[in-house]
């Protein structure tokens, strides 16, 4: 018996994303991975999966899905969105749920993802996962070279997903209680590599000013300023490696943040880098956000990884049944809780405007 | 005494950076700690990545510390001996015929040289591989001479294909896979420089002759690389003289 998800639309960008690949940026290959990590875990988490296993990356606005396989258990963690489960192709209604939990749907139904809000990105977790062979070690995606996921590109119109499981596992459904994830409006930097790029008085501007998130995607993120930053000594260095989360300032002084499908290399000078830990909060930002950058020294973003590593550690805690008479109020309460703002606060990973 | 400083970048990665401009002692050295790091599998250290001038060392804080992680680079670099690393020299066949090299009759013109001049200079030396990046399998050859190192084109065309050999400042490229750009194009390979399966054929510190070739042996080649009945291997491991 076949057992593929089938992509009816493909959204505006859902590729195939685990946690990354490691060991090839000496061959031009860069890391990729999910832009937000953390959800990607609490996906896989929720299916009952190794948390790094590969999942569906939505970004803005979801595909419509086709279940080609007896059963299948789906969970969408991740910004806020509906999900919609409709009995078949040609059902105009179908029921509605929140993210943050698992489902189980059956052969024919289709699964559409409305667009989503509040954040960038959203995780479709399967359970048993996709049956795609790694590439360098990994099943990411990297569209800029062409390696990895599925076909090396975005899912498209027609594409049909091999699933490793025909059939879901008979087990009940689970949501996610007391985390959220908003994106951060405050993201903790180390200054450098190329600081020494910058006059003291611009670096200063550049932590007193707030940007706009600009034109995004998997690659870089564009960041407008109140104006353009200015070079100390031109802006052109010979090119040298880029780290995730690197700001590069070009030529016309407005940053980029480079995500995780960056190039290895690059031309520009870096005024600062994102620490590892504020990396799944910079992932949820979307077009239009507001953000300030604050200066922290390596010690303190090493003392902010481990946190973030104990708090991955935990996930699990997080994970709670969804009981089958309370099913259909589920997502409501879920919701009261993201409004109460009950949130992991060591992390960063609330706004902090909440 | 080897001048270097330590930059960070985050908090899971240290530039080792030896100066600011493109130099080959520099890249020696780049390479040199590379290896040694590459092949002793230091605990804590995850990746290195060399370029032209620094090699960025991503590291498990978990694992070391960035001070201890500086302070074991700093053994190495105290002690590097970058004479005698064994170099691969790789002989590229590269068709200049114009049909493959719409920008080789500007570089002439601004070079005040005739293209078969230019075809001469631009494969009469032996490249150094500085570095490997940007996108999968592409190496950083150089020097270009200097005659031949032109601007970038002022508007960058949309494609450029697969073996596209180019210009970049005093780099010369062969592209691994279709892409845009603004560099001059004066010639194609037929060699992948990248395959899904095996990686990249070339890699930093190795050492590139372009062998011209005939538009009609550019397709003969290109029909028998695709066949697999023509592999191209380096024609020696020889010891790299220091420059």
């Amino acid at each position: 018996m076949t057992a593929f998800l089938k992509i009816l639309r493909p959204g505006l960008m859902t590729s195939v994303q685990d946690l990354g690949r490691s060991g090839y940026q000496s061959l031009g290959i860069g890391s990729s991975g999910a832009l937000d990590p953390v959800a990607l875990r609490a996906a896989n988490l929720l299916v009952g999966n190794n948390p790094g296993e590969g999942a569906l990356e939505v970004l803005y606005l979801g595909p419509a899905i086709e279940i080609e396989a007896q059963s299948v258990r789906l969970s969408f963690v991740g910004a806020r969105t509906t999900i919609e489960i409709l009995p078949n192709i040609e059902a105009k209604i179908g029921s509605c749920i929140e993210g943050q939990r698992s489902v189980l749907v059956k052969r024919g139904e289709i699964v559409k993802i409305r667009s989503i809000v509040g954040g960038a990105s959203l995780y479709v977790g399967i359970e048993g996962g996709l049956n795609i062979d790694p590439a360098f070690g990994s099943v990411s995606t990297n569209i800029r070279a062409a390696t990895g996921g599925w076909r090396a590109r975005a899912l498209m119109e027609g594409d049909q997903l091999p699933l490793r499981r025909p059939q879901a596992l008979d087990r009940g459904e689970c949501r996610l209680d007391g985390i959220t994830f908003f994106p951060s409006a405050r993201i903790r930097v180390i200054p450098g590599p190329q600081l020494h790029y910058f006059e003291e008085a611009e670096i200063a501007w550049f932590f007193d000013s707030e940007f706009t998130v600009g034109t995004s995607d998997r690659v870089g993120m564009r960041l407008r300023g109140q104006r353009p930053l200015q070079h100390a000594k031109g802006f052109d260095i010979a090119s040298d490696a880029i780290a995730p989360g690197s700001i590069q300032v070009p030529g016309d002084g407005q940053p980029i943040v480079l995500m995780a499908d960056r190039h290895t290399t690059g031309g520009y000078p870096k005024i600062a880098t994102v620490i590892s830990a504020d990396l799944p909060a910079l992932g949820r930002l979307c077009i239009g956000s507001k953000i300030r950058f604050e200066s922290v020294t390596v010690a303190q973003a090493h003392a902010l990884r481990r946190e973030m590593l104990s708090f991955l550690e935990d996930l699990p805690k997080y994970i709670v049944p969804i009981s089958r008479l309370s099913a259909p109020f589920a997502p409501r309460l879920f919701d009261y809780n993201l409004i109460s703002g009950v949130v992991d606060a060591r992390t960063g990973l609330a706004n902090p405007e909440e | 005494m080897v001048d270097y400083r330590v930059l960070p970048a985050g908090d899971t990665a240290i530039v080792v950076e030896f100066g600011e401009s493109i130099d080959r002692q520099v890249n020696a050295i780049v390479l040199a700690l590379d290896e040694c790091l590459g092949s002793e599998r230091h605990e804590g250290i995850l990746e290195t990545v060399p370029t032209f001038r620094s090699l960025m060392v991503y590291y498990d804080p978990a694992a070391i510390s960035q001070a201890a992680l500086a302070d074991h680079i700093a053994g190495h670099i105290r002690q590097i001996q970058v004479s005698d690393r064994p170099s691969r020299t790789w002989r590229l066949p590269v068709c200049y015929d114009t049909e493959m090299a719409p920008d080789l009759s500007d570089v002439a013109a601004r070079a005040g040289l005739t293209t078969r001049q230019v075809i001469e200079r631009h494969s009469g030396l032996v490249y150094h591989i500085y570095m490997l990046g940007f996108l999968p399998g592409l190496a950083y050859m150089g020097d270009v001479p200097e005659e031949l190192v032109v601007p970038r084109l002022r508007t960058p065309r949309l494609k450029i294909p697969a073996g596209s050999l180019c210009i970049a400042m005093a780099m010369s490229l062969i592209v691994p896979r279709e892409t845009t750009s603004g560099l001059n194009v004066i010639g194609r390979s037929p060699v992948a420089m990248w395959q899904p399966d095996d990686g990249a054929l070339l890699k930093p510190g190795d050492k590139v002759i372009y062998q011209p070739i005939s538009l009609r042996e550019y397709h003969d080649m290109a029909v028998r690389l695709e066949a697999g009945n023509l592999k191209i291997e380096p024609v020696t491991e020889q010891s790299e003289i220091a420059a």
